[in-house]
């Protein structure tokens, strides 16, 4: 390599990353070539970048990467959560070539594939400190010709102009266009062969899953033990019931929980708060989630006399905590990284998880139905609530891990117990 | 829960330094016993090396400083009767220890229960054929081998495996001693049998090879409750092949991908599971195939080990504090993370940054030892360095090594290791392509305005070029002196050309969180990134202010920096980070505030919590110049690292630094040999006549006038090294040649050296006006052997009071006339009741420690207080130089690691480490500090005793021979000796000359017959003479040699005066003092 013109190179594609609030920090592009808008975030995971990157959570974020350095293992086709990315940018401390007999190519090659823009360089430290006393930000990602004072001040402006993710439903904007039935790829075959009893594929417990931004490992880990259906965000209750499930898994997504009011709705039918409608427009116009009185449960579904059990996972979770009246808000920087100790309250256990988000069930809103299962050791935030009464529970952090420690993976055979508890099916 | 039914804890150290264990243990076994007494326990505490930390007198209720052995350590257990045993602290030498009590029944005797790991749980994790069972149960993969208990056995497993090379591995040994890498049936034949003998259960291991594989660790916690967390992973560069401890290595790990590395994780912690660890931390080593990506099982252990400090001050995550509190029954969730100060301990810490240790070697001093690296471990000692990215982690830890970094082969690395160190390569070539460029600098400070920053966000093109080409050059992680070399300047020119362009480092913080939570803790290092200096921040301060810079507690508190020494090496190492440690003590107890500077990851002094702030730095002048002014300290102490500071005191001075104690002109004095000549003569001292050469004429010149044998050194070197006596012109030739290479173009000193004369060292304090010695020591062998490595006594025995006055006159008076502020050692030889000087070193010097613990006091921490101003008399605690009893010092030396290399103590050191002995009297004392150097003399009917010595000791070796035999041993002796016994009417078996047929004394060591070795050496002899094979062959078996006479005097009056102590009850280091 010619290191004179690296160098030089370097200094030609210097680009910045500007803060609403006025802070510019400053490195080198790589990725696609293209300007953007999102809100900066940061993930201390030392490992899974690939699976960061292909994460639909991350839709409408710049996510900074504390590691410092990134690229090493490189790109391989087996590590992705969703074939299209739908994260704002990267930014990172350092970009390296990959060395790993799993690598197809490189981190730079597949940002440029998948356009998505990069910066690498940046004090991402000082980024972190600044988002930890600020918040996250929202941000302009210039990856042009080196910023002059009125470069950035422009970048500064179309930051502030960004309408943000508060309020947003990006949901909508990630989930898949029809329902599918999930099958295992032959690599992930070993998957059901270790985990799933002798259950004959006829017998498998089916389970319907909401996609609001899944992660293909969520998918995995239910079709090791179950026939998975993928549904679009906004389909009806109805519709699913009819899918004859013997479990609605709500799927990890990005942004605002409280503005995706259908699927509160959703889930409040099969927890029995609210009727199954019969008509076509049943969704349109409603404005509130909240229902007159959620400690007054009808446990029985009404149709068919069965209770659907639910699971939920990040999003989910707390769309599931919405449904029975909790209420969510914004975690000043959020939980972004893979070494968050959570307890769990039933076995006294601590679990070490994976963590992605920005929103947090609101401890004093939970409702008398809610039990809180499992809290973040390091700011006692609610990690996981259970329904007293109904097979209903779910967890803020990620047990399918990818990237992150499998220490939680057990929740999903609990997930299992329940389904095949109340599965009808002979 | 704590566990309230435990009240008194026994911890066992690690012993003397030695290849393979460092100081490390000092730094995990200090952490635990400060944790465990803080929780209301009773600690009983034993470790032979006075130098460590851990066994300063205020550390336990009772510390016994005494032979790691089971006979030793048994006697304290009945005298202290501890609750329990944490034998997980002391390294491989604890943990093998602990599992010796508790066979010997000795635990069970005195109810004494072994907490931190059970006696089942260590067998299964060492023991090769439990732990491959355990693992098989597991379903780990694992590499084909078997275990042998002969060379038969290990032939047919040989040929089970069928593929060459294969690796052999001893059971139950450090650092791998013994092991090896056979490439055919021969080289596999010798490591066997090396490896059966030094296997403690003779027992190897031969297994299939997996040279050239990736290697990984992880340091495990878990605790009762089953909570388990990863606290680091650990990369190698170099493959599997080269032992861990000789490998550069990095956290956290780089090349695996997420799924690899959590399957890695689980799998770590399943391990520890099957092996029983119910609590504790543990390191777990696998291999992956770089192709294919099949991981293998290699190792664990279920202790604390060199790892495991890595890890610590890489993470921040005080492994060895939470592994002795796991041990009296906390959960990881019931502790606090001690960063943070919020969050729980339960948790695996998250780097924003790259940390790589590199291996510091000393080849050089072992002339004749196999270079190349394998799997027996041969550094001596490490740097450990934190950078933004890998490649300024990297360049930082490699200029901290003081050396080039030897041994390595570069291309076997990984990948993408290779790739950046080729990139680093390159780099350097094209800075040195850009001369024009950079040397443009100069001219730039003149184009700054006023206002920098204007300047700096809009520079005119030309000079924006060049910024930020120097800024690219600091972000890669080049060095001042780097950069300087490169394009031909000097180093302050690219300093102050930098400083003027606003290039300076940022201060990352380690806080186990990546930056997630507030650290209360303040460990920095330094990094230079893209945005430094340039990021904008206009309407928002600069967010590292708000939490991460510096902000003293009390703005009027005075604040200290302290120098530390750097990697260990041969001649620098845990004694003089035992003084920075010191020094910090006794300065927070002033009232100032402390900031520490050092690179070396297994010392006390790079602990969070030693001193007020912590810098993981490189000791060099860019390094040390940023932190001193960024902290704005009010001083610099450079007296107790060891040469590293010293060697910056003028630049640093230069630059502004206020150097406290001792100036650095008033040290290089004491280096002046003029100066020191006059001073000498003035004091009314005798000097050895001495010259200074520069050619090797001016060397053959002086030693004709002057008359041989001559003692020949190189100017400014620590640890003696290059030096060396050399008796006739030949040698002095050949000698002066080399010497001119290593010295870089400083003279060489000739002295004359004086025969049969009593060395003595002196360690003293001074405020300038008053001094106070602190103790003499009385070396055991004649002048001529290097101090470091000399046996010796204090207080002296052979002194008359009148040579002691003049010993003690002549430290006043040096100290007066160097204006010494601080330490001082004096190296004197007494000959015929007359006082020869040797050297005056004003600093601290490698005895301080040991001294300390003789008298009760601390030097080093007394010397740290007049530094900072207060007078000397008012705080000595009823100091005397008499005691009561008598304390010995023993070198322990690393022979085995070399096979080849010649044992022959001589004036450049070799020892790399030190043990200690009280006694009532010198004998006992001395006779102590061998069995605690791991070469216990034996009793009699233990074994033969096999005399060999020169023509001219044989009339002193007839009589100790006769007091040897009347005790009843056993005595074979060469012809000469054998005859001149035979003379005096004792009785021995003659032994024939090596070449000349059996039995000699080769086949007595390996057939195990005998058990000491006496055999001093003729001058002059070649290297191929018996003396040197024997020495070998009984270094390999550890059969105690004893190479000089007065070394064989004082073992016979120790063992007649052991056999009249017997049965007598340990005392510990605070009755000795109260005595």
């Amino acid at each position: 390599m010619n290191y004179e013109k690296k160098w030089k190179a370097e200094r030609e594609r210097a680009a910045f990353l500007a803060l609403d609030d006025g802070t510019v920090f400053h490195g080198v592009a790589f990725g696609a070539k293209k300007d953007t808008l999102g809100e900066v975030v940061f993930n201390t995971g030392m490992t899974g970048y690939q699976e960061i990157l292909t994460d639909p959570s991350y839709a409408g974020q710049f996510v900074t990467l504390t590691t410092a350095e990134v690229g090493n293992y490189g790109v391989n086709s087996a590590d992705t959560e969703r074939r299209a990315l739908f994260l704002s940018g990267l930014v990172i401390a350092d970009l390296t070539e990959p060395s790993n007999w799993r690598s197809e190519k490189s981190l730079d090659e597949y940002l440029r594939e998948n356009g998505i823009p990069g910066i690498y360089g940046v004090d991402t430290r000082a980024l972190t400190l600044h988002l930890r006393e600020h918040g996250n930000r929202k941000a302009y990602l210039c990856v042009g010709e080196w910023g002059t004072g009125n470069g950035e001040d422009e970048a500064i402006a179309k930051a502030r102009e960004w309408e943000g993710l508060d309020g947003q439903d990006y949901a909508a904007k990630v989930t898949c266009e029809k329902s599918y039935e999930f099958r295992l790829q032959t690599s992930d075959l070993g998957l059901r062969k270790q985990k799933s009893e002798a259950l004959s594929p006829k017998s498998l417990p089916h389970i319907v899953c909401y996609d609001f931004g899944v992660k293909t490992n969520i998918l995995r880990s239910l079709a090791s033990w179950a026939k998975v259906t993928v549904v679009p965000a906004k389909t009806p209750a109805e519709d699913v019931l009819a899918m004859n499930p013997d479990g609605v898994f709500l799927s990890n997504g990005p942004a605002d929980p409280a503005a995706v009011t259908y699927a509160i709705e959703n889930i409040q039918k099969f927890l029995g708060l609210r009727s199954f409608s019969t008509g076509l427009t049943r969704f349109t116009g409603l404005s509130g989630a909240t229902p007159q009185n959620p400690n007054s449960v009808n446990p029985v579904n009404p149709v068919k006399n069965r209770i659907i059990p639910i699971m939920g996972i990040c999003l989910g979770h707390q769309l599931l905590a919405l449904a029975c009246g909790a209420k969510t808000a914004r975690l000043k920087f959020g939980h972004h990284g893979c070494n968050h100790p959570v307890k769990n309250l039933a076995t006294g256990k601590v679990e070490i998880t994976s963590q992605n988000h920005n929103f947090a069930v609101v401890p004093e809103s939970v409702p008398d139905c809610l039990e809180v299962t499992h809290v973040n050791l390091n700011d006692n935030s609610i990690e996981g609530i259970r329904h007293k009464t109904l097979p209903a529970f779910s967890v803020q952090y990620h047990p399918e891990s990818c990237p992150g420690p499998h220490d939680s993976n057990y929740l999903f055979r609990q997930f299992r117990e329940m389904a095949l508890a109340t599965t009808s099916k002979p | 829960m704590k566990r309230t039914d435990l009240k008194k804890i026994l911890v066992i150290g690690s012993g003397p330094i030695v290849i393979g264990q460092g100081c490390e243990f000092d730094y995990s076994g200090c952490q635990a016993v400060k944790a465990l007494r803080k929780e209301g326990y009773e600690i009983v505490l034993v470790n032979s090396n006075p130098a460590t930390v851990m066994t300063d007198p205020e550390m336990a209720e009772a510390t016994y400083i005494e032979p790691l052995t089971v006979d030793s350590v048994s006697a304290i257990i009945r005298k202290e009767k501890p609750d329990a045993l944490l034998p997980t602290l002391g390294g491989q030498t604890a943990l093998n220890l602990a599992m010796e009590l508790k066979r010997s029944g000795v635990l069970e005797e005195c109810g004494v229960e072994m907490i931190g790991a059970d006696a089942d749980a260590i067998a299964r994790a060492e023991d090769r054929n439990l732990f491959k069972a355990a693992m098989g149960k597991l379903g780990l993969d694992m590499p084909k081998s078997g275990s042998a208990h002969s060379l038969e056995e290990s032939e047919a497993i040989a040929k089970d495996i069928g593929t060459w090379p294969l690796i052999i591995r001893p059971g139950f040994t450090l650092g791998g001693t013994g092991g090896g890498i056979a490439h055919d049936a021969d080289e596999f034949r010798e490591i066997v049998s090396r490896g059966l003998e030094a296997s403690l259960n003779h027992e190897v291991l031969v297994e299939e090879s997996l040279i050239g594989w990736k290697e990984f660790e992880m340091e495990v916690m878990r605790d009762k409750a089953g909570n388990a967390v990863i606290v680091c992973s650990i990369e190698n560069m170099d493959p599997m092949g080269v032992h861990t401890g000789d490998s550069i290595t990095v956290a956290p790990i780089q090349t695996l991908t997420d799924r690899e590395y959590q399957a890695m994780r689980d799998d770590s912690i399943r391990v520890l599971e099957a092996i029983g660890i119910a609590t504790g931390g543990s390191n777990v080593q696998w291999a992956v195939n770089p192709k294919t990506g099949r991981r293998i099982i290699i190792e664990m252990n279920p202790r604390v080990s060199r790892s495991s400090a890595l890890a610590s001050k890489a993470t921040g995550f005080p492994i060895a504090k939470i592994a002795a509190l796991l041990a009296v029954g906390y959960t990881l969730d019931e502790l606090k993370n001690d960063i943070t100060e919020v969050t729980p301990a339960c948790f695996e810490p998250a780097l924003d940054y790259v940390v790589v240790k590199v291996p510091r070697f000393t080849f050089e001093k072992f002339h004749g030892a196999d270079t190349r690296l394998g799997t027996q471990m041969k550094s001596v000692g490490e740097a450990m360095a934190i950078g933004r990215t890998f490649k300024q982690a990297y360049l930082k830890a490699v200029r901290s090594l003081e050396a080039p970094l030897a041994g390595h082969d570069v291309a076997s690395f990984d990948p993408w290791f290779r790739a950046q160190l080729e990139e680093i390569e390159a780099f350097r070539k094209f800075l040195a392509s850009q001369k024009n460029l950079l040397t443009g600098f100069t001219g730039l400070t003149g184009l700054m305005s006023k206002d920098n920053h204007v300047n700096l966000v809009n520079p005119v093109e030309k000079d924006r070029e060049a910024s930020l080409l120097l800024r690219q050059a600091k972000v890669f992680g080049f060095s001042d002196k780097e950069i300087a070399a490169a394009i031909g300047s000097d180093e302050i020119t690219v300093r102050n050309n930098r400083l003027a362009l606003g290039i300076r480092p940022e201060f990352g913080e380690v806080d186990t969180c990546a930056g997630e939570f507030e650290a209360k803790t303040p460990y920095y290092y330094s990094c230079y990134g893209f945005s430094t200096g340039l990021t904008r921040f206009t309407r928002l301060p600069h967010p590292t202010n708000s939490s991460n810079l510096v902000n003293p507690v009390n703005p009027v508190k005075k604040k200290i920096m302290v120098l530390g020494g750097g990697p260990n090496r041969i001649g620098q190492g845990i004694e003089f980070d035992w003084c920075c440690c010191h020094a910090a003590f006794a300065l927070r107890k002033m009232g100032i505030e402390v900031v520490m500077v050092n690179s070396n990851p297994e010392t006390v002094s790079t602990d969070y919590d030693t001193s007020d702030k912590l810098y993981f730095e490189p000791l060099t002048f860019e390094d040390v110049m940023e932190i001193y002014e960024r902290e704005k300290c009010d001083g610099a102490i450079v007296q107790f690292g060891g040469q590293t500071p010293l060697n910056l005191a003028e630049k640093l001075e230069a630059a502004g630094v206020n150097i406290l104690g001792t100036s650095p002109k008033d040290i290089a004095l004491a280096e002046d040999r003029d100066f020191f000549r006059a001073l000498v003569n003035e004091v009314g001292v005798k000097q050895p006549p001495s010259g200074i050469a520069h050619t090797v004429d001016d060397a053959l010149k002086i030693a004709q006038e002057i008359g041989y044998p001559v003692l020949v050194r190189p100017s400014f070197v620590l640890g003696g090294r290059g030096m060396a006596i050399v008796y006739h012109e030949e040698r002095l030739r050949e000698y002066v040649e080399e010497a001119v290479k290593i010295s870089e173009g400083r003279p060489i000193l000739i002295d004359k050296f004086l025969t049969n004369a009593i060395e003595l060292d002196v360690d003293c304090v001074s405020d300038g006006e008053t001094t106070v010695v602190g103790a003499i020591l009385e070396h055991i062998e004649a002048a001529g052997c290097h101090s470091g490595d000399a046996a010796a006594v204090t207080p002296p025995v052979s002194l008359s009071k009148e040579t002691i006055a003049e010993v003690e006159r002549i430290a006043r008076t040096f100290a007066e006339r160097l204006h010494v502020v601080g330490l001082m050692n004096i190296q004197l030889a007494v000959k015929d009741n007359e006082v020869w000087m040797i050297e005056v070193n004003p600093r601290a010097s490698r005895t301080v420690p040991f001294v300390s613990k003789a008298v009760g006091w601390s030097l080093a921490g007394v010397a740290s207080r007049v530094m900072a101003g207060e007078q000397l008399p008012t705080q000595l605690p009823n100091h005397q130089t008499t005691k009561p009893y008598f304390c010995a010092k023993e070198a322990v030396f690393p022979f085995v690691k070399f096979p080849g290399a010649d044992i022959t103590l001589t004036p450049e050191m070799k020892s790399t480490g030190e043990v200690m002995s009280f006694g009532v009297d010198a004998a006992t004392a001395y006779y102590k500090s061998q069995a605690a150097a791991g070469s216990p003399l034996p009793h009699p009917g233990q074994g033969g005793i096999v005399l060999c010595v020169r023509d001219e000791d044989k009339g002193e070796v007839v009589e100790l021979a006769k007091r040897l035999d009347a005790m009843g041993y056993e005595i074979w002796a060469t012809r000469g000796t054998s005859t001149a016994l035979w003379r005096a009417g004792v009785e021995s078996n003659a032994l024939y000359k090596i070449p000349l047929g059996s039995p000699n004394t080769i086949d007595l060591i390996k057939r195990g017959k005998v058990k000491w070795i006496v055999n001093t050496r003729e001058e002059g002899e070649s290297a191929a003479h018996d003396s040197v094979k024997i020495r070998a062959a009984a270094v390999a078996a550890g059969v105690p040699v004893t190479t000089t006479l007065a070394g064989f005097a004082e073992a016979v009056r120790g063992i007649a005066a052991d056999a009249s102590a017997k049965g007598s009850v340990p005392r510990s280091l605070q009755e000795w003092h109260a005595s």
